[in-house]
């Protein structure tokens, strides 16, 4: 499964990593309808962390699209209203 | 998962109208390849304009870095010449300026953080679009019209999505660069009208004080030392 970080790039990262990912991603859609930004900011901090340490970089030569897509480590809480709302859930 | 609805539609749905804007895959290859090139010389575009911000708001951090010893020397004087009053007005501009400058030094901390972004891109893109021209090329020669358009698919979406993030890379870059020209703008608004420096000239009312004390002080100091080159007692 490939993992993209917008502005830093694309990690192949085991596929038993989704529930996780998914389940991080519910969280941060709560924290966000409940505006609490500092839950937020560590829940956020968890799942790059979490690519980053699972994942292998992907060679820059290799072009490959994702399957999931996160914003970059220092997306604003503000960028984050719009992007965290809804359901979490898997597409179509 | 919701990540993947959250980002990736925008992108494949522009993947799609890319694909099926020509009928032939080949001169699909080649119009995305022409976009891939605008969006290096886009991603280097706005390499300069961060970097030119981030040159004049070094270049302001340093004139009002260089304002902090001049005020705190105009505040020495005032007190040798008994003028609190014009010390502490001297001092209070000390603290704005020291306030001024820890926030020009965040923001050019920020546009640094932008600036190694957008390196990072540029390097990142320029590889990604390299290896698109071998794979193009490669399949324009191996394969028929039909067979092309398939095996393209993954390579193209893959860099549409990279061109996507590069592009709102440089979106977000340029916003910052947007509000550091506004403040940069203010800043040099304020110190036309002599709010953050030219404390020390003479058209500054503390300054001009300053100097007015000073000179009647040097003028009482050559009266007394020519009172006494006199002959005494005449």
């Amino acid at each position: 499964m490939i993992v993209r970080i917008l502005a830093e790039g694309q990690y192949t990262v085991p596929s038993s990593l989704l529930d996780e990912l998914n389940s991080l991603d519910n969280q941060l859609v709560n924290s966000v309808a409940s505006e609490d930004e500092a839950y937020f900011r560590s829940l956020y901090g968890q799942i790059i962390s979490l690519v980053r340490s699972q994942g292998k970089e992907l060679p820059v030569e290799e072009l490959h699209p994702s399957d999931v897509i996160i914003p970059s480590e220092d997306v604003s809480f503000e960028e984050a209203r719009s992007i965290f709302v809804g359901e979490g859930l898997l597409p179509g | 998962m919701g990540l993947v609805s959250r980002f990736t539609t925008v992108v494949k749905s522009k993947m799609n109208r890319l694909l099926d804007r020509a009928e032939n895959p080949q001169e699909t290859l080649d119009y995305a390849y022409e976009r891939q090139l605008d969006s290096l010389r886009q991603v280097k575009q706005g390499l300069v304009e961060v970097t030119t911000a981030k040159r004049r708001l070094e270049y302001q951090a340093e004139k009002v870095k260089a304002d902090i010893p001049k005020v705190e020397e105009q505040a020495r004087q005032a007190m040798t010449l008994g003028r609190e009053d014009l010390a502490r007005i001297s001092l209070q501009r000390k603290q704005a300026a020291i306030l001024e400058l820890d926030g020009l030094e965040q923001q050019i901390g920020g546009m640094e953080l932008e600036q190694d972004k957008l390196a990072q891109a540029e390097k990142r893109l320029g590889a990604k679009v390299s290896a698109f021209r071998t794979q193009k090329e490669l399949i324009k020669a191996q394969f028929t019209a039909a067979e092309a358009s398939v095996r393209i698919g993954e390579a193209l979406t893959g860099l549409s999505e990279e061109m996507a993030d590069v592009g709102s890379a440089i979106d977000r870059a340029q916003s910052k660069t947007e509000e550091l020209r506004a403040r940069s703008a203010a800043i040099d608004e304020l110190a036309e009208v002599g709010l953050l420096e030219d404390f020390t000239q003479l058209n500054d009312p503390v300054g001009r004080e300053l100097a007015q004390l000073s000179s009647e002080q040097n003028v009482e100091q050559e009266l007394q030392m020519l009172r006494r080159e006199l002959p005494s007692g005449k």
